[in-house]
């Protein structure tokens, strides 16, 4: 259930970045927020930023490097959460 | 073959009206864009009035797609967007298709300082060593060429995309640029344009200088003074305004409306000599520059009808009039009109010159010299000069064929312009 949430909230989160071509129905959790979903790779730290703000934790620069994929957001989002 | 150049598009954002329609109704009947600012009263400005256009976000956001609304934090920017968008739109183009740019359209828009509110918000996080937290905007939003980038972005253009700066000179110059870059056949059209925030952060320094009025707090409308014995400095301004500049082959290939053509124009600088500073002008410079415009424009003195001014309320306007007269070599009765539209605009700075020229342009759209509002109390030193007559305080009927219109700037910097209606 929780991950769902966070899946939902994920999405709203990344819709406003998708270029016109790609709508929120296109985003799966295995997407590829650069390769697949074509997100402009400038925007990324700005979803990083929104991340941040809505579930209330803080990304290193590591963890920006990792978060490739919808799937890799979540996990970053648990293990943070859980850590706090 | 040198290309000869028209006018096809017009959008405006001012703090006397927000589109053509308005704005163009504003000037006929001289009613102000200049009122009261809480916030300089609250930071203790000594001129607590400004001019600065009046949007609601549900009107900026139809410009803006959400992404670009999100940390949206520069008023010149968001000025500048809606001009230029507007012009194109006037001027009957279109935006270019998603995978090809419009190689023959570029944009030259300049700005003195973009994004001041935005980087502001930057300098804070910065300073409290949050830099991460900048995001990806804080660059577009304040290098100065952000506003080219934007409409370049937004139409898609192809072929030149810059931004011009030359404090109030700006607009003016971007106009000249334009019709050089066309006229030389290195593109078919341009938006030329210029924008100026608004805000403490870009006004506060004029109003160290006091070079602004101080006593008009309580009746904003009548601070801006052009032209008038009264006058005591000029009211800060904002906005923006946009003209697509196009070959008349161009244009009358597509069928386009045409407002005006651009004869010809010149840029100097005075160079900081001769009585000539950082902040005033050397009079023979100016001079020079407006006997090279017609020179340039191939046509002589007498067929000035009517002059749009720099003119911005402060002493100085006396001494801009007689830079035209002795340019001009033209004075009394015999001395073509002239206004100036910062008494209901304010001094709109790196804005200026674009917003005054798309008001310039209009005049032979409307058939129409438009007034001159506080100029009543005529300074005596123009009065010398010029018949009272040719400094209209209404809006008057008058067909105009050539309209010169000049702008100076900070840094010993000119341009003037020279329009013409293509109507008989």
């Amino acid at each position: 259930m929780k991950e769902e949430n966070y899946y939902q909230q994920l999405k709203g989160i990344v819709k406003p970045y998708l270029p016109e071509d790609v709508t929120v129905d296109d985003i799966s959790p295995d997407s590829h927020f650069i390769n697949e979903l074509n997100i402009n790779s400038a925007n990324l730290v700005d979803i990083v930023l929104d991340v941040e703000d809505a579930f209330e934790i803080t990304l290193e620069n590591d963890d920006m490097d990792q978060m490739q994929t919808v799937n890799d957001a979540m996990a970053i989002i648990d293990k943070k959460r859980r850590s706090k | 073959m040198a290309h000869r150049v028209v006018v096809t598009g017009l959008g405006i954002c001012a703090p006397n009206g927000v589109g053509l329609k308005d704005f163009t109704k504003s000037l006929q009947e001289g009613s102000s864009g200049i009122s009261f600012q809480q916030e300089l009263k609250d930071l203790n400005f000594g001129c607590q009035v400004a001019g600065k256009p009046e949007l609601t976000s549900e009107y900026i956001n139809k410009y803006f797609t959400p992404l670009q609304l999100k940390g949206l934090n520069a008023s010149g920017l968001v000025y500048g967007v809606i001009a230029g968008t507007d012009a194109w739109t006037d001027a009957g183009l279109s935006k270019a298709e998603e995978d090809e740019p419009d190689w023959d359209s570029g944009v030259i828009f300049g700005t003195g300082i973009l994004g001041v509110d935005k980087f502001r918000e930057s300098i804070h996080l910065v300073d409290a060593g949050d830099t991460r937290r900048l995001g990806s905007t804080s660059v577009i939003q304040t290098m100065a060429s952000g506003i080219s980038a934007y409409l370049g972005g937004i139409l898609g253009s192809g072929n030149q995309v810059t931004t011009n700066s030359s404090a109030c000179t700006t607009g003016t110059e971007g106009v000249i640029m334009a019709y050089d870059r066309i006229r030389s056949g290195k593109a078919k059209r341009i938006l030329t344009g210029s924008c100026s925030d608004s805000g403490p952060y870009v006004w506060g320094g004029f109003d160290a200088m006091r070079i602004l009025p101080r006593k008009f707090n309580n009746t904003p409308s009548t601070a801006s003074r052009p032209l008038s014995a009264t006058a005591s400095g000029f009211v800060p301004g904002s906005g923006a305004g946009a003209l697509v500049l196009e070959s008349l082959q161009s244009a009358k290939e597509r069928g386009a409306k045409i407002y005006a053509e651009v004869l010809g124009g010149a840029i100097n600088s005075g160079g900081q000599r001769g009585g000539g500073s950082m902040t005033a002008p050397n009079s023979s410079s100016v001079q020079r520059c407006i006997k090279m415009a017609l020179k340039n424009s191939g046509i002589e003195s007498k067929d000035i009808e009517a002059i749009n001014g720099h003119l911005t309320a402060t002493g100085k306007d006396p001494v801009e009039v007689l830079n035209w007269s002795l340019a001009l070599e033209r004075s009394g009765l015999d001395f073509p009109y002239i206004n100036s539209f910062k008494g209901i605009m304010g001094h709109g700075l790196a804005a200026a010159g674009s917003m005054e020229c798309v008001a310039a342009v209009l005049q032979f759209k409307e058939g129409q010299i438009f007034g001159n509002v506080n100029s009543e109390d005529l300074h005596p030193e123009i009065e010398k000069l010029v018949d009272k007559s040719r400094i209209p305080v209404k809006t008057i009927s008058f067909r105009s064929k050539t309209i010169a219109k000049a702008s100076f700037g900070f840094g010993d910097v000119n341009a003037c312009v020279i329009f013409r209606t293509l109507k008989n």
